[in-house]
């Protein structure tokens, strides 16, 4: 799979190459600042961009804004961020085009190398990866999940970090059938009706995103 | 409504010109004292005592006349020097910085015009809007005595019944002005009184020296204290988990060799240690200056810091750029202080940040609709706010009567820098 790199750091730009190196990702290109980002994501269109939030000259939110920008350029362009501190807002933004195909993790997430892959590949697959930091600061806000149950809130949290059934229903000790029961009381409640679209995940995070 | 509220103020008003006219009577004893203690500075130890105790006699009275001034909507603030340390009653200090204020003796020179100017005004208050109760209350008067001699208005004397017919609307007529000139005559005093008691500008420049002295001493205590804290916080927790980071590594090469198992463990184990390490210095962060202040500003860090909370908080923001950084941190965290008090006490269900700028001002409401009560005077939060504010010349009001809502307005005097770009959204 091709990969676009962006990170300012040369130390920790190095290691990530490394690191997607060594479970097979061809890092195509990795860049080191803002304005080059968006024309190296339409240039390559790759198959999943890696991308820290803050990046040269401004060192604000350029590397968030390129990932947006691109993402209307071509639609869907699977992106995960990272960065050195999760918001909320951020998450909402990235996933605001409901498109899927988006991950927004912490830095400290690429020293468990295997979840960080699995991440990487999960963005690339079209899924989201929500840092557990996001989900658990989402949840923390009572207001909106109101209507659910406390199990159907762990499911949603789950999902919201962007785990299978199969592997939520291994994290939670039930079975995968009582998973997809929970998840589908979650859609009537949220109010999405059956329909063959699989961004009904995605949706279902957003309207928590969106409180 | 509009009717009601212009008679309540004329009443109000007129009731203030009877207050006015007793108060400008004890302006002359007053004087006496003063001149008699004056006069008797010379003599040992009589007149070290005296002087100061009738000069506070002097400036409550002064500052009687100061809060009436503020009443009827002329602002005369305290001109007084704050006392110096360690001055004792009757000792030569205390002497001395009362005699060396300029308001002191401003205050004496205000006594007899102030009672004049007081007296006459405030009789004119009282007096027209009676003349006029007098014409209103005449004629059934006039018939119940019936006397022959009375005199109002335009007719002296009233000669016959059609004439004291017409005091009833002269009377009307006087009430109506009385109750319209009452206020301003108020206020016209309030300026006479403004004249002698209001700062002089070389005293504006000393009270602003001392309050300045002043937030100047609380802003440096309160950054050396989050200096010591930021320290410690390092020295305790990131610092320490480091260096055992280091150690238990150190520890797996060791072992690597010998036994692969436990040196996998100990890798395992180095690896949380990082990611504690890094959750310590990224609450730590938060703490000096959150990241998402830094990268999109106060419009940004708001709707962040709303999205936490666990109740919907509408976020309305009009800021055409940013203001300097210290200013931009001080109204994040005294809004974030704010939000805290709203979360923790208020009992509300929703709360609303509104943040504007204009001319010069930015100004941040933030209200809720809970139950209420809040006290400046006793919330440590509401206090550390208005100093935070203080440091940049803010201010801070707090509306909060005993069954809500609450509203906490702060405002901050600043230039706002380059334009911004990020977009923002309505509600949260």
């Amino acid at each position: 799979m091709r990969v676009v790199l962006a990170e300012d750091l040369a130390l920790l730009r190095d290691g990530l190459t490394r690191l997607l190196e060594a479970f097979e990702f061809e890092v195509v290109e990795a860049v080191d600042n803002g304005p080059a980002l968006l024309p190296a994501l339409i240039k390559h269109r790759p198959d999943v961009a890696v991308v820290d939030v803050r990046l040269p000259p401004t060192f604000t939110d350029e590397g968030l804004q390129a990932a947006i920008a691109a993402r209307t350029e071509v639609p869907g362009l699977p992106i995960l961020v990272l960065s050195q501190h999760v918001e909320p807002l951020y998450a909402r933004e990235l996933l605001s085009d409901r498109n899927g195909g988006v991950g927004y993790l912490l830095k400290d997430r690429i020293s468990n190398v295997a979840q960080f892959i699995d991440a990487v590949r999960r963005v690339a697959d079209g899924g989201t990866a929500m840092d557990p930091e996001v989900v658990s600061q989402l949840l923390a806000r009572r207001e909106p999940l109101a209507v659910l149950t406390a199990r159907e809130r762990e499911v949603l949290g789950e999902m919201a970090e962007g785990r299978s059934n199969a592997a939520i229903a291994a994290k939670l000790f039930v079975t995968e059938k009582a998973v997809s029961k929970h998840i589908n009381n979650i859609f009537t409640k949220l109010g999405m009706p059956p329909s063959d679209d699989d961004n009904r995940r995605v949706l279902a995070v957003l309207t928590y995103l969106n409180g | 409504m509009e009717t009601r509220s212009w008679v309540r103020d004329g009443l109000l008003a007129i009731a203030g010109g009877v207050y006015a006219v007793g108060l400008a009577i004890t302006n002359l004893p007053l004087l006496v004292v003063s001149v008699v203690a004056l006069a008797l500075s010379p003599v040992p130890f009589l007149g070290l005592a005296l002087l100061p105790w009738v000069t506070d006699l002097v400036r409550m009275r002064a500052n009687l006349e100061r809060r009436l001034a503020g009443r009827a909507g002329v602002a005369i603030a305290c001109p007084y020097q704050p006392p110096p340390e360690r001055a004792l009653p009757g000792g030569w200090k205390r002497f001395r910085w009362i005699a060396t204020d300029p308001a002191t003796w401003r205050d004496l020179a205000w006594l007899v015009p102030g009672a004049i100017v007081g007296f006459c005004l405030g009789l004119l208050a009282v007096a027209i809007p009676l003349y006029g109760l007098e014409g209103i209350t005449l004629l059934p008067l006039w018939l119940y005595l019936s006397v022959d001699w009375y005199g109002y208005g335009v007719f002296w004397p009233i000669a016959n019944f059609s004439e004291a017919m017409l005091s009833m609307p002269q009377g009307v007529l006087f009430m109506a002005l009385g109750l319209g000139a009452a206020p301003w005559l108020l206020e016209v005093n309030a300026k006479f009184a403004k004249l002698f008691l209001a700062p002089t500008k070389a005293a504006d420049l000393r009270l602003r020296v001392a309050q300045l002295t002043e937030t100047r001493a609380d802003t440096v205590d309160a950054q050396a204290a989050e200096l010591r804290r930021i320290e410690r916080d390092l020295h305790d927790g990131a610092q320490a988990r480091l260096v055992s980071l280091g150690m238990t590594i150190g520890l797996a090469e060791e072992m690597i060799e010998r036994n692969p198992v436990a040196a996998r463990k100990l890798l395992a184990e180095a690896r949380e240690m990082s990611g504690a390490a890094l959750l310590e210095l990224r609450n730590l962060v938060r703490g000096i200056h959150p990241p998402v202040l830094a990268e999109r500003g106060l419009d940004g860090a708001v709707r962040a810091l709303a999205l936490s909370l666990p109740m919907p908080v509408t976020v309305e923001v009009e800021l055409p750029g940013r203001p300097q950084t210290p200013v931009e941190s001080a109204a994040y965290f005294a809004t974030a202080e704010a939000l805290a008090n709203v979360v923790r006490h208020s009992g509300a269900r929703t709360a609303a940040v509104s943040i504007r700028y204009s001319e010069g001002l930015l100004a941040i409401t933030v209200s809720d609709d809970g139950v209420g009560g809040a006290e400046p005077a006793r919330g440590t939060g509401l206090r550390g706010i208005d100093r935070r504010l203080a440091a940049f010349d803010g201010t801070m009001t707090v509306s909060s009567p005993p069954s809500g809502p609450t509203v906490v307005t702060m405002e901050l005097p600043c230039v706002l820098s380059s334009p911004k770009t990020s977009p923002s959204s309505g509600t949260v």
